[in-house]
């Protein structure tokens, strides 16, 4: 592993900023013509802000690009492209869905949060001009990670909503930080790792097992995820620290064993989960039955059915932007946004979502595989690993192919604080594709 | 570490596969399962109300029912049901309600009206393909809506039904019936309205869902006298010259219990012997009995069978599984007790000769039979849709008019006419006939009705009716509880001169 002054072997060769910028029109295009049709489904006419909102869209993704290109000239051409149309698509269906309902001020302060995560990425691009200025700080940014995952708990401060501990209010503002602690938790996993990496690598116990003394910050992390759960109740983002950790794990360490014995520990801690709380075993009985005939009304049960019932009636061409009825079930705007897209554009539609993210985790972890050393690696990996993780938890969970647990939908579901960490995430990302700032003029 | 992280990278792509997986099998390949669960109503409602669903027209091109676009922003349900002349209808339309269903027209043409109908498949998968609304089919009645109005207004408020039938093709011309109710109330508006007219609707004591002119049944009194004289003319009896004996009072076999004429009086004046044609036109009921006693059970049952009654065991058995008459809408077949109900009840014979004790019919069915006799015989199937019209008005489906049978020969239907054309020319019926310009056939009938009730007023009739004429219209009223005379009415007093309205209207 070097520590060479260019930490991307394709540094040489300055990647097409036309490639870019052409992706960036048809995102955009793309963005705003959704916007116009669920408009058009909605009430027969286009949005009556659509010429505004167009411009302000389109300014600011271009704004966005032109920081990308000045900060990280050699950045993957595809990333930002790709989450722009991540990003219109779900602006289009929060306000059609707003829209329907009455609320499409709720849709606006969206769109205003989608700019406010918009320059929470241009800042990250100017403020990290070199991912590796990150890994000086290893246990600061950890120590950040806890403060924020467990800041919901902490009393005065934590907020409870529908059953969860996921909120944080400080004066007027109130977030998620476990939303923002996801990121500082990977950065430290990148650096802490990078670090052991030699450690956890070479030791070997019996049967070619990890030594005990190396299964420490397993357990840690497995406690730590037990712990989010049961203080804060929150199924979704307890599943994904404990599953990006063990994924980082793995990819540093080279040893598979981890990971068997990750999937092991995740069973024991999902089977002492569901014989501890109850919200766990309700999650699961909604998963199971939510169709049935006596339990279908009952609030989880009926909002899966609905989900399913409007995925249905999509069939495999959709009902048509603005021409469905997602309205009818409960919370479609934040969790089920995935049933919207699927009863709106169909299976088409939703799968074409999915490839969307799919590219993403593709580019993601081909940043990974061409950076040359240990912490750009892992820290592309981790990022990457924690959007997929995040997505397919979503997606299944409405798809009702695994409980649900209610994360959001990376970029495009209802939420500012999500919003604005995944566009952090994001930043990163391409800074670690493009190396630091100031190498680009080298 | 590269490898692995094309392994993880292979490993995530499982993972979306596996949600394509699930998506497939929601979306595609469950996706007609989930959608019909129960606990999908509301969005099998919202899909069921975005087609414009096909109107209902009589014969005419009067619209009995159509579906309105919603004007409401943001409205849920793209259209709305509306009948123009609702409570007129209500008996053929029915209701369609998204929170009670459907009910007669809309419910027995939903296909085709929805569009869902296979003959509607071409033009409802262009609309798709052109991205157009779906329409459904429109449906022709044959229904007049004159004559319908006509029939409502001779009917007035009294309750009752009026059914009018054209002989040759067994077309229902109008069919009336009071107590009705506005379907509109109960098909739109908000939830809570629906569910309150409904609620008044249903709770309703004098039950305006259930049509007195097809749903409910009556005894015939004298108008079943069209059975046993058709019986008799089918076993040979001569209506002029066969004569029975004729006492004041009958001793019926088997019991103390006797039978009398209409108020006690004398058939014919007093004759010693009396004729069928001249016991018919005086509606006697003694002769009629004797004539059915004369005859039996099983000539007497098989001939109400090949009239379209269906047989009945009673105590036991008193329901038909389905009607025998084939009919688009819901009905309540005529009934009549099989042979073997009469072997030790032969007063009860006697009784169902002049249409009492167990034989059950109503104005649908009486309709039909009248329509038969004016036919030569040749009993039709009552006919309610004629043809069906894709959205831009090409015929998809045509329903032609098809024959039940043929009760009695074409002889005997020539001499029941004779009988039935005495009724109104000198007979029960001739008061509200007298100076009417064009030659009627028919029966008078006034049925008990329970004690202490005023009688049903009965009155079944066709025209024209001279010898030699093509009947155009049969007509069966009924007028319940005695209507505007109580226990004075007789069907010739008040249903005969709401039939002539009726005929006067048509021809």
């Amino acid at each position: 592993m070097s520590e060479v002054a260019f930490p991307t072997s394709a540094a040489d060769t300055p990647r097409r900023p036309v490639t870019g910028l052409w992706l960036l029109i048809v995102a955009i295009a793309i963005s705003l013509a959704a916007y116009a049709m669920a408009g058009l489904g909605l009430r027969g006419r286009t949005p009556r802000d659509f010429v505004v909102y167009g411009l302000v869209f389109t300014g600011a993704f271009v704004a966005g690009w032109l920081v990308v290109r000045w900060t990280a000239p050699r950045a993957d051409p595809v990333l930002y492209p790709t989450a722009t149309v991540l990003a219109g698509l779900g602006i289009a269906m929060l306000y059609r869905i707003m829209v329907a309902r009455g609320e499409s001020t709720i849709a606006r302060e969206q769109a205003m949060w989608l700019l406010v995560g918009l320059a929470a990425f241009c800042l990250t691009l100017w403020f990290v001009r070199d991912d590796r200025q990150l890994n000086a700080y290893t246990y600061t940014l950890g120590l950040i990670g806890v403060v924020l995952l467990l800041l919901p708990v902490v009393p005065g401060i934590g907020r409870e909503i529908n059953g969860a501990r996921l909120w944080a209010q400080v004066g007027p503002f109130s977030f998620q930080p476990a939303e923002f602690g996801k990121i500082f938790i990977v950065v430290f996993l990148a650096a802490y790792l990078t670090d052991k990496q030699e450690l956890l690598a070479a030791g070997s116990g019996r049967f070619g097992l990890p030594r005990v003394k190396d299964l420490g910050p397993l357990l840690l992390a497995w406690g730590a995820s037990l712990a989010v759960l049961f203080l804060e109740r929150d199924l979704g983002a307890s599943l994904l620290f404990f599953g990006v950790f063990v994924v980082m794990l793995w990819i540093a360490s080279g040893r598979s064993a981890y990971l068997w014995l990750g999937l092991l520990m995740f069973a024991a801690g999902a089977w002492f989960g569901y014989l501890a709380f109850d919200h766990v075993q309700a999650r699961v009985d909604t998963w199971l039955h939510a169709l049935d005939p006596d339990k279908v009304t009952g609030l989880g049960y009926f909002q899966l059915a609905q989900g399913w019932f409007a995925m249905a009636t999509g069939g495999i061409v959709g009902t048509g932007l603005g021409q469905g009825s997602p309205t009818l079930i409960p919370y479609v705007g934040s969790d089920f946004i995935f049933a919207a897209f699927g009863e709106e554009l169909g299976m088409i539609g939703a799968v074409a979502l999915l490839l969307l993210y799919l590219i993403l985790i593709a580019r993601g972890l081909r940043v990974a595989m061409e950076r040359q050393d240990t912490f750009g690696k892992l820290l592309a990996t981790g990022l990457t690993t924690i959007l997929a993780l995040q997505t397919f938890a979503i997606v299944a969970g409405v798809t009702r192919l695994i409980p649900l647990t209610g994360v959001p939908l990376p970029l495009v579901s209802y939420g500012g604080s999500s919003r604005v960490a995944t566009f952090i995430m994001l930043a990163l990302l391409i800074r670690v594709s493009s190396g630091p700032m100031e190498r680009s003029r080298g | 570490m590269d490898r692995r992280i094309r392994r993880l990278g292979i490993g995530l792509v499982a993972l979306f596969a596996l949600l394509f997986a699930q998506l497939s099998y929601v979306q595609v390949i469950a996706a007609d399962d989930i959608k019909a669960q129960p606990a999908n109503a509301r969005r099998q409602i919202i899909a069921e109300y975005r087609v414009e669903r096909g109107p209902i027209l009589s014969a005419d091109g009067d619209l009995l029912a159509q579906s309105l676009r919603n004007q409401e922003r943001r409205a849920e349900l793209l259209f709305r049901r509306v009948y123009p002349d609702g409570p007129l209808y209500a008996g053929l339309t029915g209701y369609y309600s998204r929170i009670y269903g459907r009910a007669e027209l809309e419910q027995a043409a939903n296909p085709f009206l929805s569009g869902d109908a296979p003959e509607l498949a071409v033009s409802t998968f262009t609309d798709l393909i052109l991205g157009r609304q779906r329409k459904g089919g429109a449906v022709f009645t044959t229904i007049r809506s004159d004559l319908q109005e006509a029939a409502a207004r001779a009917l007035g408020d009294l309750p009752g039904a009026v059914v009018a039938i054209e002989p040759e093709t067994g077309d229902v011309l109008a069919l009336v019936a009071n107590p009705s109710y506005d379907p509109n109330s109960i098909s739109s508006g908000t939830d809570e309205d629906i569910n309150a007219a409904w609620e008044s609707i249903s709770t309703d004591p004098s039950q305006p869902l259930i049509s007195r002119a097809k749903d409910e049944l009556y005894l015939p009194g004298s108008t079943g006298k069209l059975i046993t004289a058709s019986a008799a003319l089918e076993n040979g009896v001569d209506p002029v010259t066969d004569q029975w004996p004729n006492p004041r009072v009958l001793d019926l076999p088997q019991t103390t219990n006797t039978l009398e004429n209409f108020g006690g009086s004398l058939c014919n004046g007093g004759s010693q012997t009396v004729s069928m044609a001249e016991a018919f036109q005086e509606s006697c009921n003694v002769t009629f009995a004797e004539i059915g006693l004369d005859l039996g059970a099983k000539e007497m049952s098989e001939q109400a069978r090949a009239y379209g009654f269906c047989p009945t065991d009673p105590p036991e058995q008193v329901e038909c599984e389905e009607p025998t008459i084939p009919f688009v809408l819901p009905w309540a077949n005529g009934r009549f007790p099989v042979p073997s109900y009469f072997a030790d009840r032969q007063p009860q014979l006697a009784f169902s000769a002049i249409g009492l004790d167990n034989v059950l019919t109503n104005p649908l069915h009486m309709a039909l039979i009248a329509a038969a006799i004016a036919n030569d015989g040749v009993m039709m199937q009552p006919r309610l849709i004629t043809e069906v019209l894709d959205p831009t008005g090409k015929p998809v489906r045509e329903f032609e008019p098809e024959q039940y049978g043929q009760p009695i020969s074409d002889g005997s239907a020539r001499e029941m006419r004779a009988m039935m054309l005495s009724v109104t020319q000198g007979g029960t019926a001739s008061s509200a006939f007298s100076g009417f310009p064009i030659a009627v056939a028919g029966k008078t009938g006034t049925a008990t009705n329970g004690e202490n009730r005023p009688p049903n007023a009965w009155f079944t009739a066709f025209a024209p009716a001279a010898p030699g004429d093509e009947a155009r219209i049969a007509v069966a009223v009924i007028v319940l509880d005695g209507g505007n005379l109580g226990n004075e009415a007789t069907g010739g007093q008040v249903s005969a001169p709401i039939a002539r309205e009726v005929i006067d209207a048509y021809l």
